[in-house]
């Protein structure tokens, strides 16, 4: 045997073995929710059961928590996408020189630990109810407010990044095109910029609520009283705990999957539908410059 | 500014403004600047605030490096240790990573082709879509004394008493390289998928062994993605709570780990934000490092 | 209203770099004016200061006259083709078109009809539901052109607007772009830097050179009576010889070159003494038989010919040390000019122009 091959051979193996290492755990975990013994594990196996899935449904708390985040990641949506936007736009437009200290503020969120953010919000917010001498009722002092605006202080971040790599396939001549055909600029922004970066907006959209829903080193922080689903998982998780939260991860890697297949297929109709498009126009060249020949 | 009102009208310019202002002054600067003032102060209850009591004090920090002022010993030895095992144990972990991730990053980049390379992104991206948790969850039902491992090791015979990984910290360290695995590979792979694959071959044709032509081609292209990957590994890592409190032994206590204890159960907020404020800086030294080190901008690493 | 277009002594400056400096004129209404110069000259900021997208550093821009300063692009009269014509693809043909009627909020019906109408004019009838992605180069400068004469305006401008067309293409699209302007009427006001194009389509040129406006006129004017060294190198071939004004004789104005002393037409007035340039065309040449048929004389020798079907060109190399060019049309008994052979060459006083020293157009 060649040494190329057994160096291919290696290289094989190792891929094989990371992916092992990727997927083991979450098989694992996989089999353990569908294993009938009150601890989650898989060896021994008591043999199959379903129950720990109504079981999770069962569980008030964690609907609880479940309903939580996902108000909370509909409030992160509301916020980040569109201070997400305004900061990629001004990120375009802000003077050279500035244009490096801007960056560095509006990324830092992203290079911070996510308990700092937590923390940071927390006696932010907690000092300015102090200061404005709001009563415990009001939103300074709110979980789920808070929650949404920590979260956003780096998830902003995120969807800026996302927003700023489409505008720089935008070509701005098309704004310019559009006002001088009488547009007024809020007319621009949303009938130019907007369905252009309408792509962005739905990734920056589900990238907003998934960090969102899965976030907890800031969450745990500002929550307080309240609970989000990844508090109650976490509580549960370190108490050693029933295999329904195994449960809930195959129904996680379940939806996951139907949508990663989804998002796939999805491009893949989208990419056709160029390359067809690329066909007509050169269909259409050709058809034009028969006609110009007798011009000639 | 003139210019930025005429170029986007009365409307937009205000959104702009208002939304960029919004999220720089009450959500990023202000915060982190009352966190760090906060710190300095004493732990008062709010009645008292403003008080001739509230006043700046650096108690706090010396409490992280000298402990109470009544304790028998020199250092804070317990709050120390683990602060340089939470940096020390980040940095391995981002060098396992590293490791770990390079000659897949690699593999996809330049090596594996249209179709294949495409199912293995989504083979990537899959398991981190479970929750951070979970994740972690599914290492205690790997490592755990009754666990998979545990149970293969048994049957063969190669152990008869189960090895506690928890109190190891094994099953921790694992947890944390595979938890962070994905926000190695994607900078790398961003980065060696941008070099040229001729370049490559023409390494290749000179003669140069495989090792050389990734010590000096294919590395030197990446290190933006390299030294974006490895910052993120580190600071994620550093400033891990869910998998410590999961997968941490009973004892081994990780920096953050503190830190929510000083805003819970503590109760002793401006305490905690000094240990916060350590903790930021170390992230940032790390970063101005790799900076250096890579001499490269921060524009480079957070992309 | 009417829509004569003025610049009254225009200059735009970006930081400390000039890019137009004083220009000066006026454009009839239903005129189509032209102007035409290399690239970077400053074409694109003439037309932008025009269509609102940029204020003038010192002068005005009138339309109508009404000073549009402080007007904005959307306010007024102008339509602008951009040079990468920025339709929207996201946008169906129709939509692209009626885009301006949709922002001045005219009802769904109404576009779609108006759009039609503006699809048969630029023969693009029955494509509207098309994407623009669809289209070919051609036929989204068609629909580039129909969009901006939608929201009918007063003043049509047009960026380089052929320029990523193929050569076939473009001429068929030059008369098309004529044929456009005679049936809607408008003010055309046409940036290019390809003197072929502003040649046939205009009514009047300005030409251009460093952001100075060289010179105004018909297509005829720049380019038989060319009043700068630029204009007459930039517009059409044309033969230079550098030399000294030896004196000065009613219209023409005699001058010392390395060839002897050459005369030509003194368009600029020069007196003697002055450093000057006298250009001759390819086509003003010919061959002169036997003694003093022409007023002026060039010994030379060829160096190779070129047939080029209608006509014939010739490239001597001068005694006076320097390339010459000439072309003479194919009338059926041309001369053969064997490489080597010596040639006596000549012109007519008239059809030269001698001008003052100045920047010269490369090619
Ligand atoms: N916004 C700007 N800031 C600074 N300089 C500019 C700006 N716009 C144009 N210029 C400069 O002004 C000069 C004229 O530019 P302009 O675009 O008008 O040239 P043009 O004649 O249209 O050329 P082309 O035929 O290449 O389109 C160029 O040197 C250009 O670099
Ligand atoms: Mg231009």
């Amino acid at each position: 045997m060649s040494s190329q091959a057994i160096r291919k051979l290696l290289v094989s193996f190792y891929i094989v073995l990371f992916f092992l290492y990727l997927f083991t755990p979450l098989i694992m975990m996989g089999m353990a929710a569908f294993n009938d013994v009150e601890f989650p594990q898989v060896v021994p196996w008591a043999g199959f059961t379903l129950r720990w899935f109504p079981a999770l449904f069962a569980d008030a708390l964690m609907m609880e928590g479940i309903v939580n985040s996902i108000w909370i990641g509909i409030g992160v949506m509301a916020l980040s996408v569109p201070i997400g936007l305004a900061a990629a736009i001004v990120m375009t437009q802000v003077h050279q020189r500035l244009q490096t200290l801007y960056y560095t503020i509006v990324v830092s969120p992203v290079l911070m630990p996510g308990v700092i953010l937590g923390i940071s919000t927390l006696v932010f917010w907690d000092r300015l109810g102090t200061f404005m001498d709001a009563d415990y009722e009001s939103f300074y002092y709110s979980g789920m407010f808070l929650t949404i605006i920590g979260q956003s202080t780096f998830i902003s971040a995120y969807t800026m990044l996302i927003f700023l790599a489409r505008l720089q396939r935008f070509d701005r001549t098309q704004e310019e095109a559009a006002l001088d055909l009488g547009a007024s600029h809020v007319q621009v922004f949303w009938k130019v910029l907007i369905p252009f970066l309408r792509p962005a907006i739905f990734s920056a959209m589900g990238l907003a609520f998934l960090t969102s829903f899965e976030n907890y080193n800031t969450t745990v922080f500002t929550i307080q009283a309240e609970s989000t689903l990844t508090t109650v998982l976490a509580g549960k998780v370190r108490m050693g705990t029933q295999p329904d939260l195994a449960a809930l991860a195959v129904l996680i890697i379940g939806v996951t999957l139907v949508s990663a297949v989804a998002i796939e297929i999805a491009q893949r109709r989208e990419q056709r539908r160029e390359l067809a498009a690329k066909a007509e126009a050169a269909r259409a060249e050709r058809t034009m410059q028969a006609a110009a020949q007798p011009a000639q | 500014m003139t210019g930025f009102f005429q170029r986007n009208g009365i409307a937009i310019s205000t959104y702009l403004i208002l939304a960029v202002v919004f999220w720089v002054v009450l959500m990023i600067v202000l915060p982190q600047a009352y966190m760090l003032d906060f710190s300095f102060r004493n732990n008062l209850p709010p009645a008292k605030i403003g008080g001739p009591e509230d006043v700046y004090t650096l108690s706090n920090y010396r409490y992280l490096v000298f402990g109470s002022p009544g304790s028998a010993d020199a250092f804070n030895y317990l709050h120390l240790q683990v602060f340089l095992r939470t940096i020390i144990a980040s940095i391995f972990v981002t060098l396992i990573d590293f490791a770990l991730c390079y000659p897949i990053a690699y593999y996809i980049a330049q090596v594996a082709k249209g179709g294949f390379a495409r199912s293995m992104i989504l083979l990537l991206i899959l398991p981190f879509w479970v929750n951070e948790i979970l994740r972690a969850f599914s290492f205690r039902i790997l490592f755990g004394t009754s666990g998979v491992i545990n149970a293969v090791l048994q049957s063969l015979g190669i152990v008869d008493q189960p090895i506690d990984f928890l109190r190891a910290d094994v099953a921790l360290y694992a947890g944390l390289s595979y938890a962070y695995i994905l926000l190695m590979v994607f900078p790398l792979y961003n980065a060696i998928e941008s070099l040229d694959h001729n370049q490559i071959e023409a390494a290749r044709d000179l003669g140069s062994p495989w090792w050389r032509i990734h010590w000096r081609v294919v590395m030197p292209h990446a290190k933006p993605g390299i030294a974006s990957g490895c910052t993120l590994v580190f600071m994620l890592s550093a400033g891990a709570l869910a998998a410590p409190q999961i997968l941490g032994g009973p004892s081994s206590l990780w920096f953050t780990q503190i830190i929510y204890r000083w805003f819970n159960t503590g109760g002793n907020w401006p305490q905690g934000a000094a240990y916060a404020i350590v903790l930021l800086l170390a992230c940032l030294v790390f970063v101005l490092a790799v900076m250096r080190l890579f001499k490269i901008s921060l524009g480079e690493i957070a992309r | 209203m009417s829509a004569d277009v003025e610049l009254d002594h225009v200059t735009i400056r970006f930081g400390e770099f000039t890019a137009v400096k004083d220009a000066n004129l006026k454009i009839e209404d239903g005129e189509f004016f032209s102007f035409l110069g290399p690239s970077g000259c400053g074409k694109t900021t003439i037309l932008r200061a025009v269509s609102g997208f940029l204020e003038p550093s010192d002068g005005e821009v009138r339309i109508g006259g009404k000073n549009m300063r402080g007007i904005g692009p959307n306010k007024r009269p102008t339509a602008l083709i951009f040079q990468n014509l920025a339709l929207f693809p996201l946008m169906s043909v129709a939509d692209n078109i009626a885009f301006g009627l949709e922002v001045r909020g005219v009802g769904k019906a109404e576009r779609r009809k108006r759009a039609d109408e503006l699809l048969d004019l630029i023969a693009l009838d029955g494509q509207g539901d098309k994407k623009v992605g669809e289209l070919s180069g051609g036929q989204k400068q068609r629909v580039a052109i129909a969009r901006a004469l939608a929201v009918e305006p007063k003043v049509l401008l047009l960026d380089e607007p052929l320029s990523a067309l193929d050569l076939k293409l473009r001429q068929h699209m030059r008369t098309e772009l004529r044929a456009i302007q005679q049936r809607v009427g408008i003010t055309f006001i046409y940036i290019t830097h390809d003197q072929g194009e502003a040649l046939t389509m205009s009514d009047r040129i300005a030409v251009m050179s460093q952001g100075v406006v060289q010179q105004i006129g018909t297509g005829s004017e720049v380019y038989e009576n060319s009043q700068t060294a630029f204009v007459a190198s930039f517009v059409g071939e044309n033969n230079p010889f550098t030399g000294k004004v030896a004196a000065v004789d009613g219209q023409h104005a005699l001058i010392d070159t390395s060839f002897g002393r050459l005369r030509g037409r003194n368009l600029r007035g020069l007196s003697a003494g002055s450093e000057a340039m006298l250009f001759v065309r390819p086509e003003s040449l010919g061959l002169v038989n036997g003694q003093g048929a022409a007023d002026n004389v060039i010994e030379s020798t060829v160096l190779h010919s070129e047939f080029e079907g209608s006509f014939f060109s010739v490239f001597l190399r001068g005694d006076g040390g320097k390339d010459i060019v000439m072309s003479m049309t194919n009338s059926g008994n041309l001369p053969e000019f064997h490489e080597g052979a010596a040639a006596r060459v000549g012109f007519r006083a008239d059809r030269a122009v001698v001008l003052p020293v100045g920047e010269v157009a490369d090619e």
